[in-house]
């Protein structure tokens, strides 16, 4: 250990910080690990081979990469609007953004089950224009999903925005490129990799998301039954090594598709000359 | 979240020269798109919770509130954000300090496993702790012969939230430390001051605006979490029910008043939690 | 306060920033540790202070071995490069801070700590801005509060890191003047950090020029200008013609005055002012051809080409006073003939 100033207090505080750090995480953490080695590997494949189990790994990884997606979208837009322009009501507009961080999940939760189902606000709408259902279907799922990842999504391209010379787009312009052309080529390259970043983050948040979920799910078997909850469906049944299986996998996946959207965002951030 | 409190300073200075501008028409239709999206993802649902809320009137409202039930999961919410606060808030500022005034080995791989909670699913989050403390835990039977109770109790409860709000305060203080550099540490050093008066009298003013942020978002997570919480709950009414369980248990009931009652106390703390915030990163930005 | 460091060593991984640093600053003096940006000069001043530890060495201030004591017990003073004034607070409660923070039973009164603000403030000229926040100060400004705010607390050595480097270059040139005539006032031992040259002969009694870590020459900012002890130094101070003998240089040496014992060393170094110049009509051995000329201040430089078959052009530096140039009447293009009074010579 060797210190890089004569600032104060190393010990004291790298020592808290590694036992609270070992006590509340790494040591709770590492039972999933150790409760695995109780599963031979032949258990751990029927469980997790099961039928229900392979869907709702399916939907939960499905409705999660939807919506990331749509909130990719909709959240470059917003945040280019917050960035760029300036109209009335914008400083409430920001403030909002950030609401499915602070509005607790359950309370999401609820409140997108009774506007979409089918004899709420909007479900009854979508239902008799539209002919669509949305809540108690996968597409439920990504409506709640959705709702969790605006914030991600904004706040990770937002300050990359505010941070990008107009300069370069002021020369992009001087040499005869269209507005179009300028954003294509110059301002989105730039912008990529954090909106990447965004979307990873959405992507990671929903996979695990529960509390906004369920209500608006249904949770039908083979149908809008996500991962989250078929732990929770374990534990109920006091079926342990189920639940440390489930859990162990989706850790795993999660981490993997994790490691790959960091290797295309380096490869991103290294073809746009960031690095 | 912190890059973006950074960020704000700079808001004001975005160039307007009219090559950088966007048509009108561009204008216009992004800036109704993106009020579309957030009004029908955001601001409906926030409305809903109102009305619904009162859709029975405020005496019903109220009665809802005033259930024992009710109030137990107050308090246990109260209770569970005064412990888990603190203690988190005493490590980001531990786990600060070490990561931004030392160097050691090992230092980015510790900063990596701060942020851990974070990409972890809050179902799991629970059942870790089932896993320790639960009846077939490790520790369950130790824990019964002692008469102990941690899963479907209080602590249980606790721990959960402590893990899933794990990051929040050292999250918001790392960069911004990182961003301060020691020099004004090292010239109260060098006028004499100890390490304690150097920190609260020269670090702590400096960090105070970031360090209320991080203690105001985790307190938020900490009152507002679910998936943790329920998994190593048991739901007993009354008892181990925190505000955002009773929601749920009461909208599963199709008590629709005592649910939406619920909520909007949760729903309030949102938003005043959101005021705070804007404040907070205006301070920060002017500071 | 007398300073000796004796066989100071500091390595960050496996990067030796110092390697056995041997050296005596006598009580009262100002001191420049001068050298080009990674050469060590700052880690040294901060091994002084006591905010880095050495790995080997020790640190004796006025006879008292300070190495393993702690940067708040030393009783020094630091002026920081870019202040690091506490921006939460007032000038005055920057500069008071160090009298606050001192154990109880020596602390001053909040009368007497007012009083000595006050006086330090009105020494640094800056009695007015006592209820300012750093951030509505200029550069010069916070510059001096900080001086001020280091010397509240009377330390026995006064250490400031590149002082000057954050500012204007005419604000720069007023604080020089006004530091060094505050040392002589206040007659603190001082050192202070430095990559400019100009700036540390100007500001300091005595200069030590660092590179890669270890001292290549101690001594008056004269002695250093006028008997460089290694070709590192010679070039770091001031400008300065190389002559290489291994490159053909030899004759033409010989031609323009200078004689080579060979025990000397093989390369020359000559100051611009040290090449006295004549209007010539001929294109003799020692002669030259002007290139250019600019004005710098009350001095001519010339750029002149050697007329010298051997040799690929590369250009000299001389200088004269602006009354010689009129009365010589040089025109570019023209011819002149070279004497060298005077030149360093290295292995």
């Amino acid at each position: 250990m060797s210190q890089k100033t004569v600032m104060p207090g190393f010990r004291p505080t790298i020592g808290f910080t590694l036992l609270y750090l070992s006590l509340i995480v790494l040591i709770p953490l590492s039972t999933l690990i150790f409760e695995s080695f109780k599963l031979t590997w032949d258990d751990y494949i029927h469980i997790i081979t099961s039928k229900r189990i392979l869907s709702s790994f399916q939907v939960s990884f499905t409705a999660a990469l939807i919506a990331a997606a749509v909130a990719s979208i909709f959240g470059f837009i917003t945040a280019w609007v917050l960035v760029r322009y300036s109209f009335f009501g914008k400083n409430i507009f920001h403030a909002l953004i950030d609401l499915p961080f602070a509005l607790p999940t359950a309370v999401a939760g609820i409140v997108l089950a009774t506007l979409f189902q089918p004899s709420g606000l909007l479900g009854k709408f979508l239902l008799s224009i539209f002919g669509i259902q949305v809540a108690f279907k996968p597409l439920g799922i990504v409506i709640a999903l959705i709702f969790i990842s605006i914030p991600f999504v904004v706040r990770t391209v937002e300050p990359v925005l505010l941070e990008f010379e107009t300069s370069m787009e002021e020369a992009g312009s001087s040499l005869g490129a269209t507005r179009w052309q300028v954003f294509t080529k110059i301002i989105f390259p730039n912008i990529f990799p954090a909106l990447l970043t965004g979307f990873a983050l959405s992507f990671a948040r929903g996979v695990g998301e529960y509390g906004s979920v369920i209500f608006i799910a249904g949770n039908i078997p083979y149908v809008s039954e996500i991962v989250p909850l078929l732990i929770v469906i374990k534990l109920e049944q006091f079926d342990i090594p189920g639940a440390t299986a489930i859990a162990l996998t989706m850790l795993v996946i999660s981490f993997l598709l994790l490691l790959v959207i960091n290797l295309l965002q380096y490869w991103a951030r290294k073809r746009s000359g960031q690095l | 979240m912190s890059s973006h409190i950074q960020q704000i300073k700079n808001a004001k200075v975005v160039n307007k020269s009219s090559t950088t501008q966007d048509p009108v028409w561009v204008r216009c239709i992004l800036i109704t798109i993106s009020i579309a999206f957030i009004s029908l993802f955001i601001c409906v649902p926030l409305g809903l919770v109102i009305f619904q809320a009162f859709s029975k009137g405020i005496t019903a409202y109220f009665s809802a509130l005033a259930q024992p039930d009710t109030l137990a999961a107050i308090k246990l919410t109260l209770t569970v954000a005064l412990v888990t606060v603190p203690l988190n808030t005493l490590f980001g500022v531990a786990a600060a300090w070490t990561i931004t005034r030392f160097d050691f080995p090992g230092k980015s791989l510790l900063t990596t496993l701060i942020d851990l909670p974070f990409s972890v699913s809050p179902v799991i989050s629970g059942l870790i702790f089932v896993l320790l403390f639960g009846a077939q835990g490790w520790f369950g039977e130790w824990l019964m012969a002692h008469d102990i109770k941690i899963i479907f109790a209080a602590p249980g409860i606790i721990l959960a939230t402590i893990f899933i709000t794990f990051p929040f305060v050292a999250r918001q203080l790392i960069p911004l430390m990182q961003e301060m550099g020691h020099q004004e540490e090292e010239a109260a050093l060098s006028l004499g001051a100890s390490g304690w008066r150097t920190f609260f009298s020269v670090t702590l003013p400096n960090i105070k605006w970031a360090l209320l942020y991080g203690v105001l978002l985790c307190n938020a997570r900490a009152m507002g979490e679910f998936g943790a919480v329920s998994v190593v709950s048991g739901h007993i009414r009354g008892m181990t029910n925190t505000l955002p369980l009773h929601v749920e248990v009461s909208y599963n009931d199709y008590d629709v008043i005592g649910a939406f009652a619920s909520a909007s106390i949760l729903a309030g703390l949102a938003i005043v939690t959101l005021i705070l915030k804007t404040f907070l990163e205006w301070k920060q930005a002017t500071r | 306060m007398s300073i000796l460091l004796s066989d100071i060593s500091k390595n960050f991984g496996s990067f030796a920033a110092l390697h056995n640093i041997n050296l005596e600053v006598p009580e009262g003096e100002l001191v420049a540790l001068l050298g080009p940006s990674g050469c060590g000069k700052t880690t040294l001043l901060r091994i002084i202070a006591g905010l880095e530890h050495t790995d080997k060495g020790s640190v004796i201030i006025n006879g008292e071995n300070k190495t393993s004591q702690n940067v708040s017990q030393r009783g020094i003073g630091f002026v920081f490069q870019h202040y690091a004034l506490f921006r939460h607070m007032t000038v005055f409660e920057n500069v008071a801070f160090g009298l606050r923070v001192k154990p109880r039973h020596s602390r001053p009164s909040n009368e007497v700590i007012k009083k000595k603000v006050h006086a330090l403030l009105d020494l640094v000229q800056l009695d007015w801005l006592h209820d300012r926040y750093p951030d509505q100060l200029s550069g010069g400004q916070r510059q001096r509060i900080a001086l001020a705010r280091a010397l509240a607390v009377e330390p026995s050595v006064l250490l400031l890191d590149e002082p000057f480097g954050a500012l204007d270059a005419s604000v720069r040139k007023d604080l020089r003047l006004w530091l060094r005539n505050l040392h002589h006032d206040l007659n603190v031992t001082s050192i202070f950090v430095t990559h400019d040259q100009e700036e540390a002969m100007e500001v300091a009694s005595q200069v030590v020029v660092l590179n890669h870590g270890h001292i290549e020459q101690q001594g008056s900012p004269s002695e250093i200008y006028d008997n460089p002890t290694n070709a590192f130094v010679s070039r770091f101070i001031g400008q300065t013609n190389v002559f290489d003998l291994d490159e053909h240089d030899n004759e033409w040496l010989r031609n323009v005055g200078i004689i080579n014992t060979n025990s000397t060393g093989r390369i020359a170094h000559v100051r611009p002012h040290d090449i006295l110049i004549e209007k010539s009509e001929s294109h003799q051995d020692a002669t030259a051809t002007l290139k250019d000329w600019q004005h710098l201040g009350a001095l001519i430089r010339l750029e002149l080409v050697k007329n010298d078959p051997h040799h690929s052009s590369k250009p000299l530096f001389a200088e004269m006073p602006k009354e010689q140039f009129k009365t010589l009447a040089l025109r570019i293009g023209d011819v002149v003939k070279l004497k060298i009074r005077h030149a360093h010579w290295f292995h």
